[in-house]
């Protein structure tokens, strides 16, 4: 029998407009407790608005031994970012 | 007490009730900081805890002003003895292994958030600021330790034996609650808080619910121990709690951080 409970990620959105960041994981028996433990443990210093939990072994992640032929190939085209254009005055910060 | 109980002696009286509950089973509540048995645990404890002392300063700082004689929290928390505090007996039960704090946390908070949600009408206006306050606190409380009352009641056969014996051993001390004094009698008369007697009903359906959920059975024995929230008679528990709590201030008398 496992005695561990299961691992959950959990997510957190700092106010209103932003979006959820991840902020930790925790262990917790179901989904309901996972939400009650990431208060206890991640908001108490009034870190949020809104709290995600998911089971850690439902997040499929990519591979660290890939990231040669994932990432790489995006290192030669600074074509891609947006840093060729002039910007009129008139649009102020982006 | 007697018939001429002024409003303020029995206000006084009635914050002394309300901070005692607070700061003594906020204090059996930190004793399982750093020894719960996983770590979301430990730091949902503690937060509960601090949760509960931060209402004992509210508390027990207003009686001290209603008393007038210059006495702030700190002194009536960590300068009283055992005779003077007014907890009720539920509140200075040890802590016994985990299922049995959260029981005696669950029987609390059921009557705590019922007992707050009336104050929030009182007709003094800083008892019901007060409760403002702490009554969104406890219904988190009180949600939390309910779900963990049904999860360990309606866990294995280990966590729901256990559950039961916690709750075999703590109902006892569920009536007090209940009983009604002449303090309560000039507070319900102005207004300021409800007659205690008159949530039972309430508090019995909310237990009942949650107890159900969790398999478990409510004792019959209705038989209350009394004594803590009048000061006639406590339990042997509290001087022990009290010599660890206050030993600092009594021995350093006044220090400070």
């Amino acid at each position: 029998m496992k005695n561990e409970w299961p691992l959950w990620e959990v997510f957190i959105r700092g106010q209103h407009g932003m979006s959820h960041r991840h902020v930790g994981s925790l262990h917790a028996p179901d989904a309901e407790m996972a939400i009650k433990n990431a208060r206890d443990v991640y908001t108490r210093r009034n870190e949020g608005v809104s709290i995600w939990v998911v089971e850690a072994n439902h997040i499929s992640a990519s591979s660290p031994s890939d990231k040669g032929p994932l990432y790489e190939p995006s290192e030669s085209k600074v074509y891609r970012h947006p840093t060729f254009y002039d910007i009129p005055d008139e649009v102020g910060a982006m | 007490m007697t018939a001429t109980m002024t409003r303020d002696e029995a206000l006084f009286q009635g914050l002394v009730r309300l901070g005692d509950n607070t700061l003594i089973i906020g204090h059996r509540v930190s004793e399982w900081c750093g020894h719960s048995p996983v770590l979301e645990e430990d730091i949902a404890l503690a937060n509960i805890a601090l949760d509960m002392i931060g209402q004992t300063q509210l508390w027990l700082g207003l009686a001290g002003e209603v008393e007038g004689e210059g006495r702030d929290a700190d002194k009536l928390a960590f300068h009283r003895d055992a005779w003077d505090f007014r907890n009720l007996l539920l509140c200075e039960m040890p802590n016994g292994d985990f299922g049995q704090t959260m029981m005696r946390q669950f029987l609390f908070d059921a009557w705590h958030s019922i007992y707050l949600g009336r104050l929030l009408k009182s007709s003094d206006a800083r008892v019901a600021a007060i409760a403002e306050k702490a009554s969104k606190e406890v219904a988190y409380h009180l949600e939390r330790s309910a779900d963990t009352v049904v999860a360990l009641g309606d866990g294995t056969a280990e966590s729901h034996a256990r559950m039961q014996a916690a709750l075999d051993y703590l109902y006892p001390y569920v009536g007090e609650m209940f009983l009604s004094d002449d303090v309560d009698a000039v507070l319900a008369e102005a207004g300021i808080a409800p007659d205690p007697a008159s949530l039972r009903e309430e508090y019995d359906a909310l237990v009942g619910r949650v107890l159900d959920k969790a398999t478990l059975s409510v004792p019959e024995n209705r038989y209350a121990q009394k004594g803590g929230r009048t000061g006639t008679m406590h339990t042997e528990h509290l001087g022990h709690l009290l010599a660890q709590m206050q030993w600092l201030q009594r021995a350093y008398p006044d220090a400070r951080w």
